[in-house]
């Protein structure tokens, strides 16, 4: 099969160059990340902050048992989150495996609810590169709006990062139009210096948008490496002008700790990436949980898990 | 290759009798301190409040958590992660488990013995109400695999359905124990609820709260799981709404003389038709104070219509 060409980015980006990532001060990066899960938000504001996060879910279903039975009920509940709540958002996004995006994309016609497929073998990326761009090309022309791929996390920790690089900068292009996440699978990175790199990598690939994790491997998104990320993004974004998003995925289930990240947003990047555009959340549980809180809002009593949708 | 500075011949200084002026140096009593018990762990409050817990002779027993909201909350959560394997345990195991509470309450006999006398009561009774708690738990213990086949019943039904009625445990269950008992009272409305299957939130006797936090001591270190019982120490005022109008409470057990409470907790409990269980008029010291029916308070009946061929094979029906 012929190798497709990868288009050089311009010549500002290849100089500024990821060879040059700095390295991160893992102490000062846990003590800061714990400070932002210091921030008192209450009754208003807690409620403005939790239908932010609401609206910036990517509502998630990647597991091998995954029917159109199962993907239908999802975009269901992603369109009508709470009926007995009026005024909610709907989540952001559904996040779903390639061979569904078609029942998804029906399913949530006239929503406004994006489409997300993971695509490039995921979760391993243990897939040869000419089927990683069919998968990607494969998504898209089912209808997805954004493709979620994974890094070739063997050939980064290798030292391969021309191999990444141009890896992501190919499926960039197979992408067309729908906006590319790169998931980086921190979790199997380790270190921070590497999150950092791989987080720059990407970037000056072609990425629209960094995420932390597959959901499949633990660690997931924690504080801390979300915000290595997201300081990347901003020196990215001094150095280039260009925004780039963020979505940490996966153990993200209790609203406070969605309002701690949307904390950690604002004060690393601002108000301007302080919506579904620039930041998701990949997450199944959240939502209920979510909306749990704000229904505790609504009517000042506790609630239970039992009068809530099942995920 | 580098050298000690330290050296080792060097005497250490003795303490020198000018410094405890000459007198014998008195012992620091190391003092409990009184935590509630969460999820199988045992943290302080955390709105950071104490009350102190005196006797009739305004002797300063502890400082003690007075619990928040926030903490019922805590709870709660606890409680219900730990009602699925609870209530789906062997009835026969959750015998063995609360056999084995009574066997370490019975090892600890006189440090509860010595809490009941430190809050005013006499050493005979403080005696007699240890042994009662001990053997409750002994009963209750006897009758987690026995209630079900008294309770449960084959329903005679027109159609070809085997059909039968079993008790199954109601699930997560809030108690306000007994304000007057110490440990008795607790020990009487915490047994029958997870005898049955449920979990349970308790909140302590407000003014008697010593035996309560060291109960827990016993149920963390006999084989009870975590979140299973959770103790709380505050005041029934300010809990008792919460603890009915929680949405994923599913009964609620509350023990005092009080009408206008009672009628609030109800009101509030009918939010997602709680069980609402009152006792009101129990001597927890006499016979009346334990009954498998205490059990049924916190069980729901569950019936199943089993399809079958034909049930009355020798004409015999139901």
């Amino acid at each position: 099969m012929a190798e497709t060409t990868v288009a050089m980015p311009d010549l500002a980006y290849r100089q500024a160059g990821f060879t040059l990532s700095p390295r991160v001060d893992q102490v000062g990066i846990e003590e800061r990340a714990a400070r932002f899960t210091k921030r008192s938000i209450k009754k208003e504001t807690k409620v403005n902050g939790l239908l932010l996060a609401l609206n910036m879910i990517d509502l998630t279903t990647l597991e091998g048992k995954d029917s159109e039975g199962k993907v239908k009920q999802m975009c269901y509940k992603a369109m009508h989150l709470l009926d007995a709540y009026p005024g909610l958002p709907t989540v952001a996004a559904v996040c779903v495996y390639p061979s569904m995006v078609k029942t998804a994309k029906k399913a949530l016609e006239g929503s406004g609810i994006k489409v997300a497929s993971v695509a490039t073998g995921f979760p391993s990326g243990q897939a040869p590169r000419d089927v990683k761009i069919r998968e990607t090309k494969f998504a898209v022309q089912q209808g997805a709006d954004e493709v979620d791929m994974v890094i070739s996390r063997g050939k980064f920790l290798e030292g391969e990062y021309n191999y990444v690089f141009d890896e992501i900068a190919t499926i960039k292009e197979a992408c067309g139009d729908a906006r590319l996440k790169v998931i980086l699978e921190t979790g199997e990175l380790v270190t921070f210096d590497k999150v950092r790199k791989a987080s720059d990598i990407a970037m000056y690939a072609g990425a629209d948008f960094i995420k932390t994790s597959t959901g499949k491997v633990t660690p997931a998104a924690t504080m801390p490496v979300t915000l290595v990320m997201l300081e990347a993004i901003r020196d990215f974004y001094y150095k280039t002008g260009k925004m780039i998003g963020m979505k940490p995925a996966g153990g993200i289930s209790k609203a406070k700790l969605a309002l701690h990240y949307l904390v950690m947003l604002n004060e690393i990047l601002g108000e301007d990436w302080m919506n579904n555009h620039w930041f998701r959340f990949g997450a199944s549980s959240l939502a209920n949980d979510i909306l749990m809180q704000l229904m505790k809002e609504k009517t000042g009593v506790y609630q239970g898990k039992d009068y809530f949708s099942i995920d | 290759m580098q050298t000690s500075t330290i050296n080792k011949t060097a005497k250490v200084p003795k303490l020198e009798k000018a410094q405890t002026n000459g007198a014998p140096k008195k012992r620091l009593e190391i003092l409990k301190t009184y935590k509630i018990y969460i999820g199988g762990k045992f943290p302080r409050t955390e709105s950071g409040r104490y009350y102190i817990a005196e006797n009739g002779d305004k002797e300063k027993l502890a400082n003690v958590c007075l619990s928040s909201r926030k903490d019922f909350r805590e709870a709660v959560v606890a409680a219900r992660s730990a009602f699925g394997d609870w209530g789906s345990r062997a009835a026969f195991n959750r015998g063995q488990i609360l056999y084995r509470i009574a066997e370490m309450l019975e090892g600890r006999k006189a440090q509860f013995i010595d809490e009941l006398i430190k809050q005013d009561t006499t050493k005979e009774e403080a005696e007699n109400e240890v042994l009662l708690s001990i053997d409750r738990l002994i009963y209750y213990a006897g009758w987690c695999d026995k209630f079900q086949q008294l309770y449960s019943s084959v329903n005679p039904v027109a159609s070809s359905h085997f059909n039968f009625s079993t008790p199954e445990p109601t699930g997560v269950v809030s108690i306000i124990a007994p304000q007057a008992s110490s440990l008795l009272g607790l020990v009487s409305v915490i047994a029958p609820v997870i005898a049955g299957g449920n979990t349970c939130i308790v909140l302590a006797s407000f003014t008697k709260p010593l035996c309560a936090v060291t109960f827990a001591e016993v149920l963390n270190s006999s084989d009870v799981p975590g979140g299973v019982v959770n103790i709380l120490t505050g005041k029934v005022a300010e809990l008792a709404s919460y603890f009915a109008d929680h949405m994923d409470v599913n009964a609620l057990v509350f023990c005092e003389n009080d009408a206008d409470t009672q009628k609030m907790m109800q009101e509030k409990a009918s939010l997602n038709i709680k069980r609402v269980v009152l006792y009101n008029k129990i001597n927890w010291l006499t016979e009346n104070g334990q009954s498998p029916y205490f059990i049924m308070d916190t069980q729901e009946i569950k019936t199943t219509w089993h399809p079958i061929e034909n049930i009355g094979g020798a004409k015999a029906g139901y």
